[in-house]
């Protein structure tokens, strides 16, 4: 059913629809609304689960780990400073291949505090294990958490996914949605069956001390899972099409990109406004593309490679960046050419956007002009009037 | 793929920490024994059984030496006694 | 030993380890049907080494700080499976992971009145990573943290009191305990886990290595520390507290057998204080066997 919701009331929705046993979040701008809901849906008696008030995003992430080890599907959702809070549950998660969807509300990371939209917080636990998935428009944010949840439960992957949308532009923007009856979304997503949990019935130790004879293998585990699911993506999205009738490619998205001699690469939802810019410029000739990324974990190295070979000049736009070495998206798109014969000729570093400022159509067009071959990472829209503060 | 992450119950056994004693172990001289059990109850590697008087007596398989179950032997039925030189 | 260990032999404790004594007791105390969150420390890592585990019963450790959260949601998963009736839940740390880093977590689970009992096994430091003080550690200790030296006697501040602490949250059952007295261990597991809401359970747990006593003198540690007032054995039902009554021994005959407090043997300034500490324990929670009429 099409609903004009705002995008966190929409993710409750979807949450809602996943029937989760246990949800437990600590309130963080921009991930409150989403949090509220839920606990309104229960206090209505409209989602039967368990609301969990914890005293901190540690302990959220931690009650959620409980209920999952214990064989119930859960939620949380965070940001920014929440997000790196609970970083080291974070890790724990995948470490233990417990399947959880985490909605993660893209904000910029203090200090200085900045409560608006920008990648650094998912972007700073990329090497967690997690699947990471990011989202253009409300109904990718919505349609994410039911892929995530059916993606991450899947017997062969048992991986934690995080669904991430940009804080306020996706959470707080309001778009015509469809919200998907129950039935649709119950033959999309069966029930949560543990690869092994917490039950007196069948006793055994889950988090135990592994030393060096052991650990290693662990992580290659990890490593191999993430490797397949770049083959398992697109399956289940074929699957979500059939049911749902929206189809994603589920790693990347192909705007306009086969015969563009410059293409964009970039992630969440400043795609929506790339595609805009693409729009306007092949109207007068132009020919550019937009290549999105939608599944940063695992990395789409070979689905990148295969949609930009032919393409001459790339551009990577980084919502987030690796302070004192090169932006991370486009360092990975850099790398994923490594070796390959068939590659572009400058594959350009931008960052753009950074603590929620907005980007223009008008920096968009400046990057699709600039493209060039410096390895450097460049700044749009830099205000050099700021950098002039001196402290004695 | 996983790899190791789970234990299961029971699989301590195979790790026999009777080979940790450096030196004294306990006899359980089943002469004045009055089945209090306690000796079975502040072992900490729960390796003191029986039932009843005088049947109680120690798994030098896992027994580490601590010398409590002597200590707290209200009839000091148990003994330290060194090593015979011939583990179990 | 039963037929179903619940916590079995072959587990790496240091020899005459008063927590893997009390571990034990506790889970037999509570029966096959329990769950056991673990903080890091000594307990989890000798007891669950992959790949092997003493527990007979579901066992998770996630991170130092955290078993009261987890726990939190391993209850009330089995609130929404609709088993919390028949199964406890227990969430476990030592003094550090309990009464410090992990002081966090633990209040929160006791405000939000989850039905899950708390134990802290107190061996006064943070004894896994090499005997370091904690808020538990007692005045006057000598730690790696707190050394003696020309400057100091030890560890300068008096416990955390987190039994208190715990009470203040208005929780229906708060106890400690000591490894000197195990049969009362398994009496107030037993009695916490009869009782639904969050439950505090500080058991005192001799440490043979961090303590330097001897490792054939764990119970008997346990049990002087008691007698001396040092560590009162205290029971809190629904806000009235009560106490064991003890007759009072010099703390010299508890601190004299033990190498973390050899310093204060010829130390008369310093013995006073430490008594001065177990008189106020003794007139505070009304410690003495009252003269009969």
């Amino acid at each position: 059913m099409k609903e004009f919701l705002e995008g966190s009331l929409a993710i409750a929705e979807a949450v809602k629809l996943c029937k989760p046993g246990v949800v437990s979040a600590y309130p963080i701008t921009p991930q409150t609304h989403i949090v509220e809901e839920l606990a309104s849906m229960v206090a209505n008696g409209e989602m039967k689960a368990q609301c969990v008030n914890v005293e901190s995003e540690h302990s959220a992430a931690s009650v959620v780990l409980g209920g999952v080890a214990a064989g119930v599907r859960s939620y949380t959702a965070t940001s920014s400073q929440g997000l790196l809070y609970m970083a080291e549950v974070v890790y724990n998660f995948a470490g233990l291949r417990l399947p959880i969807v985490m909605t993660v509300a893209n904000r910029a990371i203090s200090a200085p505090i900045n409560i608006w939209n920008d990648q650094q917080d998912s972007i700073c636990l990329r090497d967690a294990g997690w699947i990471q998935l990011y989202a253009e428009t409300l109904q990718e944010a919505v349609d994410l958490h039911f892929i995530g949840y059916r993606l991450s439960e899947d017997k062969s992957i048992m991986l934690p996914v995080m669904v991430c949308m940009d804080g306020f532009i996706l959470t707080h923007g309001i778009e015509t949605i469809e919200i998907p009856p129950q039935e649709l979304v119950d033959k999309f997503l069966p029930p949560y069956v543990p690869l092994y949990k917490l039950d007196v019935e069948n006793p055994m130790t889950l988090g135990p001390l592994v030393d060096p004879d052991y650990y290693a293998e662990t992580r290659y585990a990890i490593e191999e899972t993430q490797k397949s699911v770049l083959d398992l993506l697109p399956k289940i999205m074929k699957e979500f099409n059939s049911v749902f009738g929206r189809s994603y490619n589920g790693l990347i998205e192909e705007y306009m990109v086969k015969d563009a001699d410059r293409v964009i690469v970039a992630m969440g939802s400043v795609c929506g406004s790339v595609k805009d810019i693409v729009d306007e410029l092949r109207a007068k000739g132009k020919k550019v593309g937009l290549l999105k990324v939608m599944s940063y974990r695992p990395f789409p190295a070979q689905a990148i490679c295969d949609a930009l070979k032919n393409v001459p000049r790339v551009a990577v736009l980084d919502r987030a960046l690796s302070l004192g070495s090169f932006a991370p998206l486009s360092s990975e798109v850099r790398a994923a050419f490594y070796g390959k014969k068939k590659a572009p000729k400058s594959i350009g570093s931008y960052v753009i956007g950074l603590g929620g400022r907005d980007i223009t159509k008008d920096s968009i067009k400046e990057v699709f002009s600039l493209m060039t071959k410096d390895k450097q990472t460049q700044f749009i829209d830099l205000k050099p009037e700021l950098l002039k503060e001196k402290y004695e | 793929m996983f790899g190791p992450l789970v234990c299961k119950p029971g699989s301590s056994r195979n790790n026999k920490t009777g080979s940790w004693r450096i030196g004294l172990r306990p006899k359980f001289l089943k002469t004045n024994c009055i089945g209090c059990k306690m000796c079975a109850l502040i072992c900490p590697e729960d390796c003191i059984s029986g039932e009843g008087k005088n049947t109680f007596d120690v798994d030098l398989a896992y027994c580490k030496g601590c010398g409590n179950c002597a200590v707290i032997c209200p009839k000091k039925d148990i003994v330290m006694v060194k090593e015979e030189g011939v583990k179990e | 030993m039963s037929n179903r260990p619940l916590f079995n032999s072959g587990h790496t404790a240091c020899a005459g380890c008063g927590q893997s004594l009390a571990a034990r007791l506790v889970i037999e105390a509570a029966g096959p049907n329990t769950i056991i969150v673990n903080n890091t420390g000594c307990l989890e890592v000798f007891s669950t080494k992959y790949p092997e585990t003493a527990w007979g019963v579901p066992f998770i450790h996630s991170l130092f700080e955290n078993a009261s959260a987890v726990a939190s949601g391993v209850e009330q998963a089995l609130i929404a499976q609709g088993k919390k009736e028949t199964v406890n839940v227990i969430a476990q740390g030592g003094d550090g992971s309990s009464s410090d880093i992990g002081l966090q977590s633990f209040s929160g689970m006791l405000e939000r009145g989850h039905d899950i009992l708390y134990v802290c096994y107190d061996n006064e430091a943070y004894m896994n990573t090499g005997v370091q003080r904690s808020g538990l550690t007692p005045f006057d200790t000598n730690t790696t943290t707190s050394p003696v030296g020309k400057q100091s006697t030890g560890n300068w501040r008096p416990k955390k009191p987190i039994p208190e602490i715990a009470a203040a949250h208005g929780i229906p059952y708060v106890a400690t305990a000591s490894v000197g007295y195990p049969q009362d261990i398994t009496r107030k597991v037993k009695k916490a886990l009869s009782i639904k809401g969050p439950k505090y359970i500080q058991i005192h747990v001799p440490c043979p290595l961090g303590w330097r006593h001897e490792t054939a003198l764990t119970y008997d540690m346990g049990k002087l520390a008691v007698e001396t007032g040092l560590y009162p054995l205290l029971e809190c039902e629904f806000g009235k507290w009560t106490s064991r009554q003890i007759q009072p021994k010099p703390v010299e005959e508890y601190l004299k057998l033990q190498g973390r407090f050899k310093h204060l043997l010829n130390n008369p300034d310093a013995l006073k204080q430490i008594q001065a500490i177990a008189e106020s324990n003794i007139q505070k929670y009304n410690l003495k066997v009252q003269a009969s009429a």
